[in-house]
This record gives structure tokens, C-alpha cells and sequence, in this order.
């Protein structure tokens, strides 16, 4: 099975705000898109066992218009406070790399 | 009047400060923008510069990028805004950016018409707000009480279009704006003109990252934008780069929570009906987004304030004895540099120091997050001292690199180096450090309450 990485053309995340991160998954074309949303890979559920986001708090977008899904979490710790390691939530996206998409 | 129905937008770099090409921006002027706007800070890089209101990009670097903005605007006689001068929009950063605009005026013998938005509101005027129920959480927001406003150091309003608006029609030539909206910056002008929301505030979201919207973006460099009625299009001057249909669609997800909603001061964009279209090979079409405006403005509030003042060490280790057993390595470090600081500086004081670790090569970036907490062959260990002044912290730093660099393990007898030192001295002063306390909006009765223009002649 291919891993994510391996089908998306960009995988990145940022704060939206302090108190918010937000992940963009990009693909080059419509076809690898729709296979990874039909794979169901990228789900609440997932984001609850990764992240430990409570599943209502986890919001996916589907954006058709640049082949992207965006998923959008409350930041497991404010940016900047003591015990953050990621001031811009710019490598919080790691744990999703890898995920294989059936 | 404005009897043409187009108006031009030049977005010069993403952040003043950030740099652009003169050559670039040259051509752009070639285009004849009728306002040169640019975003001028961020929350992005942490609550160090809205707490100390310290500057992100070098004076010097600011005052690089203003020098060519000003004389190009001067030059055309056309307005310049720049919004969340310079780092956070801090009272104390915009009064750097007013500093560096006069001083290049006065270099070039320029003389026009300043106003300088301030964004701090006056804490009573939050307090007399917050009692009214007038501040509201949004998402994700730290619990919050009157004291809060005592409490932060810092607390900027976010500015909308408003008083862009005012500042112009009380006859700006250059608007220099505390915290403001990124896409406000932009969509002042236009949507003061009479051009259709919809596309303006569009543009304005891809204008405010300046060429963060190309195909592939090496270096920051400028945007433009030519605004009407049902659509707008976006074309880099750099001929090195272009847009895409994709690449624009692209920047309306970046640091944003939604695609498709923009919440602003004065109301929302919503671009889930836009189309992106190719105008040329490296210039976009995009029309279909709407704009619908709030019966009450709102203004996001963000406050930072003290911590206490930090001391790091940073070492590494390599010995695989010492990493199969780091977790129980480090409680013991920790418990003897406590035992120190007791001893030194007294136990109430200990009380208020706190002593953490971070472990690169195991969790450095995720945290308690970490799905996969394995050590690599070597870890880097950042300890960190925060205490209530630098003195201690610096005090304690000292005794804890020394604490650090020979903590025993039982496997071996005899004095170890079990830390490895990039750096002399071990410790390093960082300085103040902030947190984050607010996340929410205020309701003015009347949108410019938050927010004081200071009209200076040049």
C-alpha cells in the first residue's frame, strides 16, 4: 500500500493563529485526491488516536478547487507556551506522513 | 470620482522586512498600482514580540524595504499602508515604523501626509467591555477574567478596513497601521472606492503573502493585483515566476482553519462559489467570491504576557548506555539541579523556578505527542531554566550545565562527561519569555472605538 507522502504533491502544517493548526494535504491531480478521500485514510478518528483531538473537535475540509484536503485541530499546546516545541505548527504534520492509504 | 472600474493593488513582499527585488518591484510600478499596501508582522513566530513588542525582521531590513516602497509611492503619488507594523503591531513597533518613514523622508526631502493607527486599547475601556459581554471566546480560547487585562503586557485590537478609511479620508498619504487584518491592508482602498466586496477581500487574502501564491516561490518578492467588479487577476512581476490556477486555489488554505471562510471585522468572505481560471501562462482570473457583511463589527483581541526569564543549556549524547536509560537519567538530573537551587537561592524561591527538558532525537518537535518516542543514535537534550529574573536564571543555569555534564549512570564508576557541549559557556541567556492570553473578540459600539489615528505632517 502506498504511503501518504508517496501520493501527495505537498503535506505541510501551520498555526492558524496560536490556538489553532492547521494541515494541508495536496495532490497534483484529481484522480490521486479522490482516491485518498475515498480511502478514508484522513478521518476524524484518526486525528483523535494521533493527535488526541476529541473527534467533533476535528474539522476536514474537502477543497476541490486545488485537489487539497485541509484538516484543521485545536493546537495540542498554545504556540509559545513553555512545553511547545513547534512555535509555527510547521512539522506538527509528521505523524500523518507515513500513513499507508488502503 | 472613480469612473474607472478597475483599481490596482501592489503587494510588495510578505512581511516588510522580508525583502523583495528593487528590479521586481520597478516593473511592478511599470503595471501603475494605484496603492502600494503590504502586511508588516505576524502571531506566527510566538508571543515574544507581542509580549516585548521587540522587532522580527532587523531595523535595518525594515528600513531597506520601506525606503523603495515610499519613493515608488511618492514617486507615483499613490497611497502606502502598511498594517501590523513591524512584529505584532505593538504600540512600541509602531513607533519604530513611524521612526524609520521619517527618517527616510527626511533623507529623500519628501514631505506628505502620515497617519499612524494605534492598536493598544486602553484597559479600561476592555474592562468596561468585558463586564458589558462584549468580549467573546473563539475557538480554542484560554479561560480568561478581568484580570486578564490587568495581567498581559500587551494587548493589541485587530484593526479592519475602518481606519484605513478614516486615516484617508482625513487625507493620509501614508498609513502606518498597528495590528491590523492581514487582508484588511488590502481591501481598504477597494472596497472604500465602491468595488464589489466579493473580489476585493479575495484579492486581499492573495495579496497579503505577496508571492507565497506562485507555482513555486524561492524568495519573497511582490504581487499584483488588478481589482473590478465581478473578478480580479493576480500576476507576479518577477518573471521568474508564475501563478496557476491551482497554485492561487492553493494559497486561500495557507495558515488559514477554512478554504472557504475569511472572518474579518466587518463581515465574512466566503469563497466556496470562486473559480480560478488561467488568464495567461502566469496570470489567474478568480471570480465568484462573496462577501457578506456583520451587523456588528468585531475586532480579535491578542494579548501576551510574562512568563519569566529563561536560561537554556543545550548538549547532546551519544554514549548508548546512557540514551537506553535517558527517561530515569534526566529525573535524576532534574531532582539534583532542584536540590542545588534549594540550596543557593532557598526553597520558596525553588518553588518558582521551573526546570524542563526537551530530548531531540525523541520527542523534541511533538511532545507527549509522539507516536514513535524511540532515541536515534544520539539525543539532543535542551534544558530549560525559567525562573522570575535572569539573574537566577542565569544563576541556576551555570549550576545545572555543571549538574548536567556529570550526572553518573550505575553502569560506570567514577566521574563521566555524559553531556556534550556545542557552546562555551554552556548556559544561554534568552531573555523574557511570553505566553499567549487571549483568544477573542470585542464589540465596539462604534468600530474605530479600539483604535487612535495620529495624523503627523512630514
Amino acid at each position: 500500500m502506498p504511503k501518504l507522502y508517496e501520493l501527495a504533491k505537498l503535506i505541510r502544517s501551520k498555526n492558524a493563529g496560536p490556538f489553532q493548526l492547521t494541515i494541508d494535504v495536496m495532490f497534483e491531480d484529481r484522480a490521486t485526491y479522490e482516491r485518498v478521500l475515498s480511502s478514508g485514510v484522513l478521518s476524524a478518528e484518526r486525528f483523535t488516536e494521533l493527535y488526541g483531538t476529541p473527534g467533533d473537535e476535528v474539522r476536514i475540509i474537502n477543497y476541490d478547487a486545488a485537489n487539497a484536503i485541509k484538516i484543521t485541530i485545536p493546537r495540542p499546546v498554545t504556540s509559545g507556551d513553555l512545553g511547545d516545541g513547534d512555535m509555527m505548527g510547521g512539522q506538527l504534520y509528521g505523524p500523518i506522513v507515513d500513513l499507508e492509504v488502503a | 470620482m472613480e469612473d474607472r472600474r478597475e483599481i490596482r493593488v501592489l503587494s510588495p513582499t510578505s512581511i516588510v522586512g522580508a525583502g523583495f527585488r528593487a528590479e521586481s518591484l520597478e516593473r511592478a510600478m511599470e503595471w501603475k498600482p494605484d496603492v502600494i499596501a503590504c502586511d508588516g508582522g505576524s502571531t506566527d513566530p510566538g508571543p515574544f514580540f507581542l509580549g516585548s513588542g521587540g522587532l522580527y525582521f532587523s531595523r535595518d531590513a525594515i528600513k531597506r524595504d520601506l525606503e523603495l516602497m515610499l519613493l515608488a509611492a511618492r514617486a507615483a503619488d499613490i497611497p502606502m499602508l502598511v498594517g501590523t507594523a513591524v512584529g505584532a503591531g505593538t504600540d512600541a513597533q509602531l513607533a519604530v515604523a513611524v521612526d524609520v518613514v521619517q527618517e527616510i523622508a527626511a533623507k529623500h526631502d519628501l514631505t506628505f501626509r502620515l497617519a499612524a493607527v494605534h492598536c493598544e486599547p486602553d484597559r479600561e475601556y476592555l474592562k468596561e467591555r468585558y463586564r458589558a459581554g462584549k468580549i467573546r471566546p473563539l475557538a480554542n480560547a484560554p479561560e480568561i477574567d478581568e484580570s486578564t487585562f490587568d495581567r498581559s503586557d500587551r494587548i493589541v485590537a485587530m484593526a479592519g478596513v475602518e481606519p484605513y478609511q478614516r486615516a484617508l479620508d482625513d487625507g493620509a498619504d501614508v498609513v502606518l497601521s498597528g495590528r491590523s487584518t492581514d487582508a484588511a491592508i488590502f481591501a481598504s482602498i477597494p472596497t472604500h472606492r465602491g468595488f464589489a466586496p466579493g473580489p476585493a477581500w479575495h484579492a486581499a487574502k492573495i495579496l497579503e503573502c505577496s508571492a507565497a501564491c506562485v507555482v513555486q516561490r524561492k524568495y519573497a518578492d511582490p504581487m499584483f493585483a488588478w481589482i473590478r467588479d465581478d473578478h480580479f487577476v493576480v500576476e507576479p512581476p518577477n518573471p521568474d515566476y508564475r501563478c496557476s490556477p491551482v497554485s492561487v486555489a492553493s494559497h486561500t488554505l495557507y495558515e488559514n482553519g477554512s478554504p472557504y471562510e475569511l472572518v474579518e471585522p466587518n463581515g465574512t468572505l466566503f469563497s466556496d462559489t470562486a473559480k480560478f481560471e488561467a488568464e495567461s501562462n502566469r496570470a489567474v482570473r478568480v471570480s465568484g467570491s462573496r462577501f457578506e457583511p456583520t451587523p456588528h463589527t468585531t475586532n480579535k483581541l491578542e494579548g501576551a504576557e510574562l512568563v519569566g526569564y529563561q536560561t537554556i543549556i543545550v548538549g547532546g549524547v551519544r554514549d548508548p548506555v546512557i540514551l537506553r536509560q535517558l527517561d530515569r537519567w534526566l529525573e535524576g538530573v532534574e531532582v539534583t539541579i532542584r536540590r542545588r537551587i534549594e540550596q543557593v537561592h532557598g526553597a520558596d524561591l525553588a518553588e518558582k523556578v521551573s526546570v524542563t527538558f526537551r530530548r531531540y532525537g525523541i520527542d523534541g518537535v511533538m511532545g507527549a505527542l509522539e507516536p514513535t518516542p524511540q532515541p536515534a543514535h544520539e539525543v539532543g537534550v535542551i534544558v530549560e531554566i525559567t525562573a522570575p529574573t535572569q539573574e537566577i536564571a542565569d544563576s541556576i543555569g551555570k549550576a545545572a550545565a555543571h549538574v548536567a555534564a556529570h550526572y553518573a549512570v550505575p553502569e560506570y564508576s567514577g566521574l563521566i562527561t555524559a553531556l556534550a557541549f556545542p557552546y562555551s559557556p554552556g548556559e544561554l541567556s534568552r531573555g523574557p519569555v511570553y505566553r499567549f492570553t487571549l483568544n477573542h473578540v470585542v464589540e465596539p459600539e462604534s468600530p474605530l472605538d479600539p483604535f487612535r489615528i495620529e495624523m503627523i505632517d512630514v
